[in-house]
Parts: structure tokens; C-alpha cells; sequence
């Protein structure tokens, strides 16, 4: 069985963009996830304790935010801070598909 | 070093054509990379994921049509240039083609007759790089174009881009009659075109019944308008003359805040490049700050994700939003008022764009 993927394990693949949202507590731990469970689960924790962090830094600088979006080409990451916590949206972004409801800006 | 193959993409709905077309390109001297499509949605969506150098586009299409196309290009990718290569050989479409600001219009039977000449004209047009001047004629600064336009003692409106930013410059039998640019009219507008170094425009179709809102005659605002640049390109020769430079700076960007609506404008240089610049925020430490690690955590975690470029990064609370642009290597964090309205993300880029012009 573990014969083919001794020849393809190294192959470098194309990895999907996460697609859900997922709530993080206080301590960036992942409360709840609709994204796939085949998504790696530490590039979720990354983006939890990165938005956490954020939100952190942001009441530091005396700007507190509700709400912080993040786009990139391909996706689009919304989190809203929940009690200390927050909830955060993933959107893959396509050439010919309409950007996803969103609040402001 | 590798050497850089720019993309080409061929836009016809003759799929025969397109084949030979492709054959014929890839021949050419700097080897691009040839992209095709046979409609107008394909090539747009090519257009979204490839950094495509060159369009080469037919005119008579089915459902969306050749110059349907350009208005959506020149709009979106205004540095990309355009080839207009069609079958129909009539005067009209030539210049709607060029109203539209493209870069070269062949007939498909001239360029199969002189495909040596045509060859050149692509070959020229893919090197040309980004130096200042405005595309559209070669080597030509915008006062040359104004001067041009004025001394052929037309009447036009010419429509200038620079990235997200839009000015008209109204001409009527030779003489410059209204400018507008960045929310100013009249020769304020004027000034702040003269002083934009690169851009695109398009000789539109003249307005009659425009209101004058210049009296001086061209060639005096051309003139007053070459010192001013020469004084700002030159450095303040006294210490109070720099002060005053400075002084008329500060003044200009809060009056563009201030005329935009929005609450502050932070413009952070790379670490140890410079000093911060703020208007309309005392917190101007701990916002760089979060500035700089907010960009560096968009930088990270894009590529972690495998996400592409960061385009922006924003946040909001019940009074302010604030996004994060990059602009030539300067992070801008610019607040808005949560009531200001509009497009906010434009809103911003054109301020940031016209913040150093």
C-alpha cells in the first residue's frame, strides 16, 4: 500500500482555498468550523491568531474595530470580534464571480 | 538573469485566424507568451488572472463586440495596450477605435500584406516601458499634446488617466476653455493635470455648449505652469522658502482630506526610510504600528494560503472605517467617517494616488 507513495509523496499540489467560517475563542482555538475537514487545520489556527492579534493591536493603537477584512486576489477573509473571541468568513474570490455581500467599506 | 516574455492576448471570434495569428506572434523577436480567446467574456476573464502586456483585439464580434471590449479594458487596465485588427475596413470604426485610446488600428489585410511593419509595431509597443510621458503619442510630454491640440485649433475634449485618477481638459477652436482634475476646476485643475508625469488619455468628441471656466490664454497657463514645476523640481533656495513650499504642501493635502471627507491620512515610508506623515490624527505612533503589522500579516498569511496579492486590508467600529493601501512601496491608512458614503475603496485610492502628485 505504501508502495506509489513512496514515489508521490513529495509532489508539490495546488492547495484549495478554504471555504466557510470558523469561530476562535479568546485564546484563538477553533470553536466551530464549517470549512472542510480536508483543509489543514493549522492554516486555520494561523488565521485565527492572526486576526485575533489584530483586533489586539488595534485597541492598543485606541482604534477598537468591530470588524476587520482581509482581501487577497483569490480570497476574501471577514472577522468580527465576539466577546473577546471572533467569527470569521472565508470567500474564495473567482475572475467572473461577484465579490460576496459585504458590509463596508 | 531570466529575461521577462510578456503576454500577448489575440481576441477573435475566427478561430482559424487566432491559430494563425498565434503562429505569426510567437515569432516575434522578445518570444511572448501568446494567450488566445474567441469571445469577449474569455479574453476578460484572461484579462483578470494574467498579467497580459499587449491586447490584440477584432472589432465585429458576436454578443459583446470589439470596441464593447476596449471601453471595458481601458477602464479596468489602463496601462494595458491595444491592438485594434479588424476585417472591416471603415473610417468610422478607426475612429471610434482611437477615441477609445487605443494604441495602433490595422486592417487584417494590410497586416498579412506588411506583416513586417505590423511585427515592428508590436515589437515597439511591447517594449516600451514605463518611463513618464502619455501614451497615446510617443515621447510627447502633456503640454506637447495641449499645445498640439491648440495650435490645430480644434475642439475636443481630451480625458486624461492617471491610475484612478480622471481629468478632462475641455478645448474649444484651439483654446483651452475649462479643466477638471482631483475635485478642482479651472486653472487650479490645470495646474494639478500639468503636474501628473505618466497617464493615458483619449481625444473625445467635443462639447459645444461647454462653459468657460479659463480665460487665460493657454500658452500663459502653460508658461506659469512650467515654473511652477520647475520650482518644485529645484530645491527651495532659502530655508523660509522651503518652509513656505512645505507650508503650501500641507495646505493642499488637507484641503484634498478635507474635500474628500475623510478623517486622517497616514502615509508610512518602509522602516528606516523616513518618517511617518500624518493629517488629521495625533495618534500617529501606535496607528503606524498597526499599520505596518497589519500589511506584514496580510503579506504573511496571503502567502501562506497560497491566496495571491494582498489588495487591502480594512476594519471598521461604530464610529471610523480605516483601510490599508500600498503605494509604491508607501502604507497609507486612511479613516473614514463610518457615515461617509460612495465607494470608499476608490475614495481612498484616488487620494492616495494624488497624495505625492
Amino acid at each position: 500500500m505504501g508502495f506509489l507513495k513512496r514515489f508521490f509523496r513529495g509532489r508539490a499540489g495546488v492547495q484549495q482555498l478554504p471555504t466557510g467560517t470558523i469561530t476562535v475563542d479568546r485564546n484563538g482555538h477553533i470553536v466551530t468550523s464549517t470549512v472542510s475537514s480536508a483543509y489543514p487545520k493549522n492554516f486555520l489556527h494561523d488565521i485565527g491568531r492572526d486576526v485575533l492579534q489584530l483586533f489586539a493591536e488595534a485597541r492598543e493603537a485606541q482604534m477598537p474595530l468591530a470588524e476587520i477584512s482581509l482581501q487577497f486576489g483569490s480570497l476574501h477573509i471577514t472577522a468580527r470580534e465576539l466577546r473577546g473571541g471572533a467569527i470569521i468568513f472565508l470567500f474564495p474570490q473567482t475572475a467572473l464571480l461577484a465579490t460576496p455581500t459585504r458590509s463596508r467599506p | 538573469m531570466m529575461e521577462k516574455r510578456h503576454k500577448i492576448l489575440i481576441l477573435d471570434d475566427d478561430t482559424d485566424w487566432l491559430t494563425l495569428s498565434r503562429e505569426m506572434l510567437a515569432a516575434l523577436p522578445s518570444r511572448p507568451e501568446i494567450l488566445t480567446a474567441n469571445n469577449g467574456k474569455r479574453a476578460l476573464s484572461l484579462l483578470e488572472s494574467e498579467p497580459v502586456r499587449l491586447l490584440i483585439c477584432d472589432l465585429k464580434m458576436p454578443r459583446i463586440d470589439g470596441l464593447q471590449v476596449l471601453a471595458i479594458v481601458r477602464r479596468r487596465y489602463p496601462e494595458l495596450r491595444t491592438v485594434v485588427l479588424s476585417g472591416l475596413e471603415d473610417e468610422d470604426f478607426r475612429s471610434r477605435a482611437y477615441a477609445l485610446g487605443v494604441d495602433l488600428f490595422w486592417i487584417k489585410m494590410e497586416m498579412q500584406r506588411d506583416s513586417k511593419l505590423f511585427i515592428e509595431c508590436l515589437e515597439s509597443l511591447l517594449g516600451r516601458d514605463d518611463e513618464p510621458g502619455f501614451r497615446g503619442i510617443q515621447s510627447k510630454s502633456l503640454m506637447d499634446i495641449i499645445q498640439m491640440e491648440c495650435l490645430s485649433r480644434s475642439s475636443s475634449v481630451l480625458r486624461i488617466t492617471r491610475g484612478p485618477l480622471v481629468a478632462k481638459l475641455w478645448i474649444q477652436d484651439g483654446e483651452l476653455i475649462d479643466a477638471e482634475a482631483e475635485g478642482a476646476r479651472g486653472e487650479a485643475a490645470f495646474r494639478r493635470i500639468l503636474s501628473w508625469k505618466s497617464g493615458t488619455f483619449e481625444n473625445l468628441p467635443a462639447e459645444p455648449g461647454h462653459p468657460h471656466n479659463i480665460t487665460k490664454p493657454v500658452n500663459a497657463l502653460l508658461l506659469e505652469s512650467a515654473q511652477d514645476l520647475d520650482e518644485a523640481a529645484s530645491a527651495p533656495a532659502t530655508p523660509e522658502a522651503a518652509e513656505d513650499a512645505a507650508h503650501r504642501k500641507s495646505v493642499w493635502k488637507l484641503s484634498l482630506l478635507t474635500r474628500e471627507g475623510a478623517d486622517f491620512v497616514i502615509s508610512i515610508p518602509p522602516e528606516g526610510l523616513g518618517e511617518p506623515e500624518a493629517l488629521g490624527t495625533q495618534m500617529i505612533t501606535p496607528l503606524v504600528k498597526w499599520t505596518r503589522h497589519a500589511a506584514a500579516v496580510a503579506r504573511r498569511l496571503g502567502e501562506r494560503l497560497e491566496a495571491g496579492p494582498v489588495m487591502q486590508v480594512t476594519g471598521q467600529n461604530l464610529e471610523r472605517q480605516v483601510l490599508v493601501l500600498e503605494r509604491e512601496e508607501r502604507l497609507f491608512l486612511v479613516g473614514w467617517p463610518v457615515e461617509a458614503g460612495g465607494n470608499l475603496l476608490e475614495k481612498s485610492r484616488k487620494l492616495v494616488a494624488s497624495w505625492d502628485s
